[in-house]
């Protein structure tokens, strides 16, 4: 496997969706290869910084209008 | 019975009356002071799952008061696990025409579902729209939610529809998001790697961080930044990305691959030693 494949499947990898035999490949490679591992590294952190992420509070003005029109449209 | 709708900074500490609704999985508490609504509490008959119990707390010697989890001091800030706890109760309750647990499902769920219109068509205007149509739709249609899945999925799934509606309005000749992705078979490997040091988490506070991946995912196309939102944000199946995006499963991944590769590389800006601050 090169270093092109090993990127097409890192996705794949962090899912957990490839195949027994290519995810061998791919930790094959990634065992001799530092630049992929780094990117695999920071791909991976990426995905949790969003995923860890927590929404911040709605705006006082939409949550306002939020509640009015769920007060008009759903209360009649 | 009268519901007022009210903003959970509204919400009073103590209760005087109660009522409640009882359904074959549980039961649902609504604490009220006066008019206003100040708590919900749920339980379900755990005792049913894991046999009997017997009574009298010396059973028990390391059981303590048990925190409600919907009035603590940062209600959103408990996992889902708790929501799944309780949440097909609210909705029980909903359907039966309880508008005040609807209101407790909204209270819960408005920060998640803003992010998550906000992600998906970055025009604020547009995104609380779709949010205001997400929850009036999901109340409308509730008789139709069989509960195969989680509220918060199927609300995820009205508001993500109503999202890229106003996204293909906005900008119909620009592109499709269904049509394939140029240069598919280019080659993808990153050039520019650096180290990020310490964990960037540590390096930068909440807020920063938080203007810091605004403003990656907002540099996104929105054809990927909707596969990334949806998979790796709300958690989606790629099979249900594929079905709402309207795209095939290969193409969901092509484009969360890339998406996910992007954003590593607009990172890398913030997160490399000495990188801007």
């Amino acid at each position: 496997m090169n270093c092109n494949a090993a990127t097409r499947e890192m996705s794949n990898y962090i899912d957990g969706d490839l195949s027994v035999t290519l995810r061998q490949e791919l930790e094959v490679h990634l065992h001799d290869c530092e630049h992929c591992t780094v990117i695999l590294k920071q791909v991976e952190m990426t995905v949790e910084l969003f995923c860890d992420a927590e929404p911040v509070d709605l705006p006082g003005d939409v949550r306002a209008r939020l509640y009015e029109a769920l007060r008009s449209k759903l209360a009649k | 019975m009268k519901t007022v709708f009210l903003p959970r900074q509204s919400v009073k500490p103590r209760a005087k009356t109660v009522s409640y609704f009882v359904s074959p999985e549980g039961a649902l508490f609504h604490l009220k002071r006066g008019r206003q609504r100040c708590g919900v509490l749920c339980a379900t008959f755990m005792s049913e799952r894991i046999g009997n119990w017997p009574l009298g707390s010396a059973v028990y010697p390391q059981a303590g008061p048990i925190a409600n989890p919907l009035t603590a001091p940062n209600p959103h800030k408990t996992p889902s696990t708790v929501a799944k706890e309780d949440e097909h109760l609210l909705v029980a309750a909903a359907k039966g025409g309880d508008l005040s647990a609807f209101n407790e499902l909204v209270s819960r769920y408005e920060r998640k579902i803003f992010r998550l219109t906000m992600n998906i068509t970055r025009n604020r205007e547009d995104a609380e729209d779709a949010m205001q149509d997400a929850f009036l739709k999901s109340y409308s249609h509730l008789k139709d939610f069989e509960g195969s899945s989680r509220f918060y999925t199927w609300l995820v799934r009205i508001a993500a529809n109503e999202a890229l509606m106003r996204l293909r309005k906005r900008r119909p000749n620009q592109f499709s998001l269904d049509e394939p992705i140029p240069g598919d078979n280019d080659e993808l490997i990153p050039r520019d790697i650096e180290d990020w040091g310490p964990s960037p988490e540590q390096r930068f506070g909440q807020t920063e961080m938080h203007d810091i991946l605004s403003g990656v995912i907002d540099e996104l196309e929105p054809s990927f930044r909707t596969v990334f939102v949806l998979r790796d944000i709300e958690e989606l199946s790629t099979e249900e990305t594929a079905k709402i995006v309207g795209i095939s499963v290969p193409a969901v991944k092509s484009r969360l691959l890339r998406a996910r590769l992007k954003l590593r590389e607009k990172l890398n800006r913030y997160f490399r030693q000495g990188g801007v601050h």
